[in-house]
């Protein structure tokens, strides 16, 4: 035990997290072992966020720890804690008048130094990392005139010029159609085999999250509800007690991952045969395969996040 | 690829941004020429020649007591108020990621002239804004003032570190609350008091002395430095408090640093010349547009500020003759400028 929590990537030890008044978790025990790439699932307003921003410094525990590479986060400066560790915040704000290649030299900060916040190794990083998401073309351009599926792609470029062994990505995938779903996933694969990143991330589609994790995390009320290689996790009764939903889990004809197929309701057949067409002409989400057949989507019990952003 | 990006001069290495540096350098020869046309420009006749020379020591007697006692502490004041009002104002705005934020609603300004014009109400007040008033107890009362507010309006921002928004609004609220005890205090008070009130309400740079000047040179001497190296946390926080923790700014530190500098810059600026309106919300965005850059650069804000003010002032002297406060010229001249870089056409892009 002692031991995992020394060499684990991050490690939460008997944390109790939560914002002002309600707790989310309480003493939480989770190790993220290096190199590996974990996906935090469950139900809206199930602490996958509120988990993953503790992870990220951006939230503190009330008690307990939580340790980067096995040093407590609290007894590290901001600087040192961000050469270890890069966080995707869900909702970034996108700076006016900037070009791609600005937005990605921000990510060199943590490494800055006071006389010399600016060398060749910062350029070198900044355009390997624009390189490495296929930016090259864009790089000149402003991030005002990206496409979503660009603009996310920025995003991860200015997290991988900051160079950490551990990146933490809130929802990388949230507002993509489906092949910008699956780009921004493949280059999360690329990164964790080419740099043996560690790589922590939150996604609503489950079967995606089977596809591309080495691991999985169900959350559900406050506990650890599943926790390991996707096809021990992504069972009919773990989605039925984390989701409700009532579903199928068969392997993915291309990948042998799970792959789950929601079923509708008893009595709902009418209802299953028009769910289709509803899917298509609503609005895009991500997750909308995965939601069609939920029968009570959770009402926001208090969404966990704390609205940080003045517009 | 990477000579664009960056210049290493070995101790310093710095990334590199042409336009930004050119226009700063733009700004500076702007202001160096609007210097010497404050100084020449008076009713005793001095050619530029004979100013230059003034001050480089070589000028004569009489002519050295026009620069340096007559001219030069006016247009020093107006460049220190201007170079104050333009770096606090980039701060304000950047830290708030929001162009209306001046730094009047961390209740600097307003906190200034309510201190200012409870002193004048109160104590009684001159005919005038003399050099005896201005040069006294007003700017030290406007001063405490100003920081009170501003105190004030942080300490009620502060829950688990400030949020600018909520910032924003309970300065706005303090603002209101300063501005309603103003129109009290001018409503009770006698013609000659409210008429020097309202003459320092507006900003004006007569009767300015050396006096007034050293404060600014030695909070400039501080704050500058100070702002600068927030330079980079600025432009990290653009994208919001979280990436900015999760990049390594100690976001609560960064604010409470960049907020002190404000408030002080500003109440330097208020104290040697009362609120000088407009400066601190148009040179930034000036800077801004001029430079093309993703946030006000500070350095060519302030020196936006410091031309701004002193052009209004030499112009104030020489087109009208009689003393038009400068707090007046400066919006006259300085909001067309700015709505017409914002309308102008074919600029690529958006306000």
């Amino acid at each position: 035990m002692t031991h995992s929590v020394l060499t684990a990537a991050l490690a939460a030890e008997a944390a109790t997290l939560g914002y002002d008044d309600h707790v989310v978790f309480s003493g939480l025990d989770l190790h993220i072992e290096p190199g590996t790439v974990t996906t935090l699932i469950g139900a809206n307003g199930c602490g996958k966020s509120t988990l993953l921003k503790a992870f990220g410094r951006l939230l503190t525990p009330s008690a307990g720890s939580i340790r980067l590479e096995g040093t407590p986060l609290r007894r590290l400066s901001a600087r040192a804690v961000a050469r270890r560790l890069a966080i995707l915040p869900q909702k970034p704000l996108t700076p006016g008048a900037t070009t791609v290649r600005d937005l990605v030299m921000r990510g060199r900060h943590p490494h800055q130094r006071l006389l010399r916040p600016w060398t060749a190794e910062d350029a070198a990083k900044v355009e390997a990392a624009i390189d490495a998401t296929g930016m090259t073309e864009l790089a000149d351009r402003d991030v005002g005139s990206l496409s979503g599926g660009q603009l996310q792609r920025a995003w991860i470029a200015l997290v991988l010029a900051q160079d950490a062994p551990t990146i933490l990505l809130d929802e990388p995938t949230t507002f993509l159609d489906l092949s910008h779903q699956l780009e921004v996933l493949r280059l999360v694969r690329t990164i964790n085999a080419r740099h043996g990143s560690t790589i922590v991330m939150v996604l609503h589609d489950l079967s995606l999250a089977a596809r591309y994790s080495d691991r999985l995390v169900v959350l559900h009320q406050g506990r650890v509800l599943a926790d390991g290689e996707p096809w021990q996790v992504i069972t009919p009764e773990v989605l039925a007690t984390a989701f409700g939903l009532d579903a199928l889990v068969i392997a993915d004809p291309a990948s042998g991952r799970p792959l789950v197929v929601p079923l509708e309701p008893t009595g709902a057949h009418e209802g299953a045969a028009r769910a289709p067409a509803a899917a298509v002409g609503g609005p895009a989400r991500p997750d909308g395969a995965s939601d069609a057949g939920r029968p009570g989507t959770e009402p926001s019990r208090g969404l966990p996040l704390r609205v940080g952003y003045p517009s | 690829m990477s000579g664009r990006q960056g210049v290493d001069l070995g101790v310093i290495a710095l990334p590199w941004r042409a336009r930004e540096f050119y226009v700063t350098l733009a700004c500076l020869a702007v202001l160096l020429a609007a210097f010497t046309f404050g100084l020449v420009a008076g009713s005793s006749r001095m050619g530029v020649g004979d100013v230059w020379a003034t001050l480089l020591g070589s000028g004569t007697r009489s002519f050295e007591f026009i620069v340096f006692e007559l001219r030069l502490p006016r247009v020093s004041a107006a460049i220190g108020v201007g170079l104050c009002l333009g770096l606090a104002g980039a701060l304000t705005q950047t830290f708030s990621r929001n162009p209306l934020a001046t730094p009047d609603i961390l209740g600097v300004t307003s906190g200034a002239s309510a201190g200012a014009v409870t002193a004048i109400v109160i104590g009684g007040g001159g005919y005038s804004v003399g050099a005896s008033l201005l040069g006294f107890g007003i700017p030290v009362v406007a001063t405490a003032g100003g920081l009170i507010a501003a105190a004030i309006v942080y300490g009620l921002s502060w829950r688990q570190g400030v949020d600018s928004f909520r910032l924003i609004l309970i300065g706005i609220g303090a603002t209101a609350i300063l501005g309603g005890l103003v129109n009290y205090l001018l409503v009770r008070a006698q013609l000659t008091q409210v008429t020097a009130a309202t003459q320092w309400m507006v900003g004006s740079l007569s009767g300015v002395s050396w006096a007034s000047v050293w404060p600014m040179v030695v909070v400039l001497a501080v704050m500058l430095p100070l702002a600068l190296s927030q330079s980079a946390p600025l432009t990290i926080n653009q994208l919001g408090d979280e990436f900015s923790t999760a990049l390594g700014v100690a976001v609560q530190r960064h604010r409470l640093l960049v907020i002190v500098a404000a408030v002080v810059l500003t109440s330097a600026a208020v104290s040697a010349a009362g609120p000088v309106e407009f400066v601190a919300f148009v040179a930034p965005q000036v800077a801004r547009r001029l430079a093309r850059t993703p946030r006000p650069p500070l350095l060519a804000s302030a020196l936006v500020g410091a031309a701004l003010v002193l052009l209004a002032d030499v112009s104030a002297r020489v087109a009208f003759g009689t003393e038009i406060p400068v707090g007046i010229v400066t919006a006259l001249i300085g909001a067309p400028y700015l709505i017409w870089l914002i309308t102008r056409p074919n600029l690529k892009e958006r306000a």
